[in-house]
């Protein structure tokens, strides 16, 4: 009995000596997390440690080009910085975020922007960049919450149609046959159905099939993102149009052909036309590169030109011990010069204007990307959208043989419950 | 308590307390600290013990299994395609085991080894390795669908089809089925079966464990003592009454102990999902242990990654101690003695 009761006692006494390390540990957390709250307006701290970068880069040759305009800025400003590429770079950036001691300069998606401003991770240095009108107005609105610039924009990439050059003449299509309207676009991709392949390819996401709704003049939220509009009658049209070509045979989703996205049913000759944004242009030359395209606009719908844009942007976390160092790192970083720098090295887009005449000037064959950056889109961005996103796109797959409405409707109680809370 | 005694007590816990602390550190405390989050409203900065969490009481698990929200939504349907995969992996990877099991302990068969390491050989691969060797035999112009074309039948495109196998040739549900929900898809969604994405896991998942199950079998039939059979078949018992009546009741604790680690190994089941479809598609290959992931490190939402965790554990703790009830040693029932005693008196 007696030893029992010892027993018990040792027992309750480690736990509550690992109670209180942990609490101990706790408190460590916390204090190191305690300044440079309070938003914008705060001082930023500043020390002599070199910063870490963390990058969610898209191949080697993007890895290199940051790696060397670190270097190039460390010798400026004389403080270290170390590139790392993530292999997954959401979940490094929460492990960082958990432990205090995260990556002081880190890319930010839009869909993972809200859910970062939400728990207090990032710091919202927008107000205190120089010069932010250089930015393309539509990508500073998607890296804004709650009326609070949180970051710079690193590049931006748009939807574009890309066709297969020797598919399109083996149809007897010129140059003056490339589509501009819905209906043209219905046609060239019959004729494009042949041989075995068909006209018209994308992966089934609202990522790509969201450039009709805009074209259709839909969106899937209003523009303050305070409703949700996923069921208005102009995106009911656009994705019966898909819809209507799905039915035709004459488009067909990258999953049906067997190929995870677009771009390798375009590259593997499965689909002579394809909607993709600018890294396509990269993985072409690097994985199809006998094959010949071109990149045309997106044809116009019923309300106009319209597409989608993605982008990324150059968090700063809230936690970094030096955030001066990482300001100046970011404006370096987001300087005209430096984005055509990178646009050379990895096919981006500036997300600067004036970037934007040399850029066109280079690469005249991609001039389609940027020529519809004003009527570009991003997609929702507010807490919670993400998550709708991620649904939607998972009911897309079966789009043909869903109603289009009743589709539309469950998403649009989703959104809307997203939008409330 | 005498002096020998205190330092016999003494020396114990010092030499245990190397165990304690590992375990107790690694095991003990990231479970309390996960049990905390389910109920807190961390948001995966900083300490979850720190003073700016508060306590949310069952918010976390009231979203998943109510609310009408996309997160119910989305935990309803990790669970109804998690509990197909286990309805179907388990028994299949069982028989399955079992059956290579005899084959293999066969003492007839000529280069048993061969097969034994043949057989095992896949559950020493790494799971992702295999994984990824499964979408390439199970795209949509891979070797499968090759070998079916054979005999004449177009294959489905594996990965990308998300109709169940119940729903095959079904047409419109009928309306008590649609309109009847729980956890927030229709019953008619429940009654689906796996999809055929789901399917091909469900054969991964049978090829690669059925090789650690026939091992635990084989150790199990070489401790069994030959003379019990050989008396049945001096009794007369044919090699499939012998089988039934004999061997299997023999194997009943290694029975137990291949379905207990096959429903928690099912139960859990990730990195094919991690590695191959990433939940798609339309939602048909999410298991919970997925969606605890992504709600966690994608979506913020780390309260409810951690009380879907803590869901599945019960989930797994109940499984485990019906099947345990289903396979108690029971006495001999009323009916069948009064059958053994009559045998033995006539």
């Amino acid at each position: 009995m007696q030893r029992r009761t010892a027993r018990m006692l040792t027992a309750g006494a480690m736990a509550l000596t690992a109670a209180l390390t942990l609490s101990a540990c706790g408190s460590g957390f916390s204090s190191s997390g305690g300044n440079g709250s309070g938003g914008g307006a705060a001082k930023l701290t500043s020390s002599d440690d070199p910063l870490t970068v963390l990058i969610g880069s898209s191949g080697d040759a993007e890895t290199a080009a940051v790696k060397s305009a670190a270097a190039a800025w460390s010798k400026s400003s004389g403080t270290g910085a170390t590139v790392q590429p993530a292999n997954n770079l959401d979940q490094q950036l929460a492990q960082g975020f958990a432990a205090g001691k995260p990556a002081d300069v880190f890319y930010v998606s839009t869909s993972s922007l809200a859910g970062y401003a939400a728990n207090g991770s990032l710091l919202a240095y927008g107000d205190q960049l120089e010069d932010t009108s250089d930015f393309y107005p539509t990508l500073t609105k998607s890296f804004t919450v709650d009326d609070q610039l949180y970051c710079a924009p690193k590049d931006f990439s748009t939807l574009a149609l890309f066709i297969n050059t020797k598919d399109w003449k083996a149809a007897g299509l010129t140059d003056s046959d490339v589509p501009t309207t819905w209906d043209q676009l219905r046609t060239v991709s019959e004729k494009l159905t042949r041989d075995g392949r068909v006209g018209l390819t994308t992966s089934p996401q609202i990522e790509r099939l969201g450039a009709f709704m805009t074209q259709a003049g839909g969106a899937l939220t209003n523009g303050a993102q305070t409703k949700a509009t996923v069921d208005s009658a102009a995106n009911v049209e656009a994705l019966d149009y898909v819809k209507g070509l799905l039915d035709d045979g004459s488009m067909k989703f990258s999953s049906d052909l067997g190929e995870s996205w677009g771009g390798d049913a375009f590259g593997k000759d499965k689909a002579a036309m394809t909607i993709e944004g600018n890294w396509l242009t990269g993985a072409m030359s690097s994985s199809y590169p006998s094959v010949d395209y071109k990149v045309v606009a997106l044809p116009k719908g019923p309300k106009g030109a319209g597409t989608l844009q993605f982008t990324n942007c150059w968090g700063i976390a809230k936690d970094s011990p030096n955030q001066k160092a990482a300001l100046s790192f970011v404006e370096k970083m987001t300087s005209t010069d430096q984005q055509l720098a990178f646009a050379k090295a990895f096919g981006v887009m500036p997300s600067v204007e004036s970037a934007a005449g040399t850029w066109k000037q280079e690469y005249p064959q991609y001039a389609a990307f940027l020529d519809q950056a004003d009527a570009a889109q991003g997609l929702p961005n507010a807490s919670g959208t993400a998550d709708v996103i991620a649904d939607f796109d998972s009911k897309l797959g079966s789009l043909r043989t869903t109603d289009t409405k009743t589709l539309l409707e469950g998403v649009q109680k989703n959104m809307a419950a997203a939008l409330k809370g | 308590m005498s002096r020998k005694n205190r330092a016999e007590a003494v020396s114990g816990w010092l030499f245990t307390a190397p165990t304690i602390i590992v375990l107790g550190l690694f095991l003990a405390v990231p479970v309390v600290m996960a049990a905390w989050v389910s109920v807190s409203d961390w948001r995966g900065v900083g300490s979850p013990f720190s003073s700016d969490v508060s306590f949310v009481g069952g918010q976390n698990y009231a979203k998943i299994l109510g609310g009408g929200g996309l997160d119910e939504q989305n935990f309803g349907t990790a669970l109804r395609n998690n509990l197909w995969y286990v309805v179907f992996v388990v028994p299949l990877q069982t028989a399955v085991a079992l059956g290579l099991a005899l084959l293999v302990s066969g003492r007839a068969l000529r280069g048993r080894g061969f097969f034994r390491t043949a057989f095992y050989f896949p559950s020493v691969t790494s799971s992702v390795a295999i994984t990824v060797l499964w979408l390439f035999l199970f795209s949509s112009t891979g070797a499968v669908n090759k070998i079916i074309s054979w005999a004449g039948i177009n294959g489905p495109n594996w990965f990308n089809e998300p109709t169940g196998l119940f729903h095959l040739g079904a047409g419109t549900p009928p309306a008590f089925l649609a309109d009847h929900t729980m956890l927030g898809i229709s019953w008619w969604e429940w009654l689906a079966g796996p999809s055929v994405a789901m399917t091909a896991f469900i054969l991964l998942a049978v090829f690669t464990t059925s090789g650690t199950f026939m091992l635990l079998f084989i150790a199990a039939l070489q401790n069994l003592s030959p003379e019990v059979d050989e008396a049945a078949m001096i009794d007369g018992a044919g090699s499939w009454t012998r089988f039934w009546r004999v061997t299997l009741p023999q194997l009943r604790p290694t029975l137990f102990t291949v379905l207990t680690l096959g429903l928690i190994g099912t139960w859990q089941v990730f990195d094919q999902i991690y590695t191959g479809t990433k939940g798609a598609p339309a939602n048909t290959t999410l298991t919970p242990a997925f969606l605890s992931y992504t709600s966690a490190f994608q979506s913020q939402q780390w309260g409810v990654g951690a009380a879907i965790a803590f869901i599945l554990f019960g989930i797994i703790v109940v499984f485990t101690l019906l099947q345990r009830w289903a396979l108690r040693d029971r006495p001999v029932s009323r009916r069948r003695m009064r059958w053994i005693e009559k045998g033995s008196t006539r």
